[in-house]
């Protein structure tokens, strides 16, 4: 059985994927996952789910390419030069 | 407490940690070989912290003791001194039987008069919990099992049997002396 692990380095901050390992129930994930995450101190605390409790989803459509939606990329360089020189304000910088 | 029962202790969790390490690499399956060495590895710190205890008392040092006895001075358990790889089911018999035991043991010394030794035991006590959830989820696993069952009735009576395992223990003294009698008087 696969089990997730996540860990959370310190208190405050948010739970990342760690790792996956396979054990053949909840008692021993636990006990490999502290041997695994835990042992050195590097996690102040870890969510261990069996995989198959994880919904994974990985469809996201884009068929009309609504790149408007997308925050990355986004050329801001060139509308900002357009609007200056709309707006007079070009050379006083 | 005589420096020779902290002894028996140390002596204990050294040889352990030697027998449980000879499975590292081999365990039956990944995460268990990751467990069980580190397991192993902290019986071994468990037995360098009492060594520099019963060493203070009886002005050596602590790799003196671990290495520089003869095998028949050991104050080990029969039990620890058994080579049992390529055994699991006995394998896990031994841990569970020793891990009962030393849990009792710990835990006297826990509340013991010197304070060097019930703050040890207290360290101590703080690893041996994760070492009892081990061997007890281990012991679940396999309490129905004929082969895991023949072995804890085989393994208990040398449990207290300290005397008698010196034909256990030489290969093993042999192998874990080897590198320090190689340059007598080197310092690692």
């Amino acid at each position: 059985m696969i089990f997730e692990v996540f860990r959370r380095e310190r208190k405050g901050q948010p739970f990342q994927h760690a790792g996956s390992l396979d054990a053949p129930n909840a008692a021993f994930a636990e006990a490999y996952a502290r041997e695994q995450y835990g042992r050195r101190g590097e996690s102040a605390a870890l969510w261990i789910a069996p995989r198959s409790a994880l919904r994974e989803i990985d469809d996201f459509v884009d068929e009309l390419g609504r790149n408007y939606h997308r925050v990355d990329g986004y050329p801001l360089k060139e509308k900002l030069k357009e609007a200056r020189e709309r707006a007079g304000t070009a050379g006083d910088r | 407490m005589s420096a020779q029962a902290l002894l028996e202790i140390a002596d204990d969790e050294l040889i352990l940690g030697w027998r449980n390490s000879e499975w590292t690499g081999i365990a039956p399956f990944l995460e268990e070989d990751v467990a069980f060495s580190s397991i192993a590895q902290n019986e071994i710190g468990h037995a360098r912290a009492l060594y520099a205890l019963a060493a203070e008392e009886l002005g050596t040092t602590p790799d003196e003791l671990a290495f520089d006895r003869a095998p028949d001075e050991y104050r080990c358990s029969r039990l620890v001194a058994l080579r049992l790889v390529p055994d699991w089911a006995r394998t896990i018999a031994r841990h569970h039987l020793y891990e009962r035991a030393d849990a009792i043991r710990i835990a006297e010394l826990k509340s013991h008069s010197d304070q060097r030794i019930a703050g040890l035991a207290a360290k101590i006590e703080r690893e041996e919990t994760y070492h009892r959830l081990h061997a007890e989820m281990w012991h679940e696993r396999l309490r129905e099992e004929p082969r895991y069952v023949e072995a804890l009735g085989e393994l208990e009576p040398l449990l207290e049997q300290r005397d008698a395992g010196i034909e256990e223990l030489a290969p093993l003294w042999e192998e874990m002396t080897m590198v320090r009698r190689s340059v007598p008087g080197a310092t690692w």
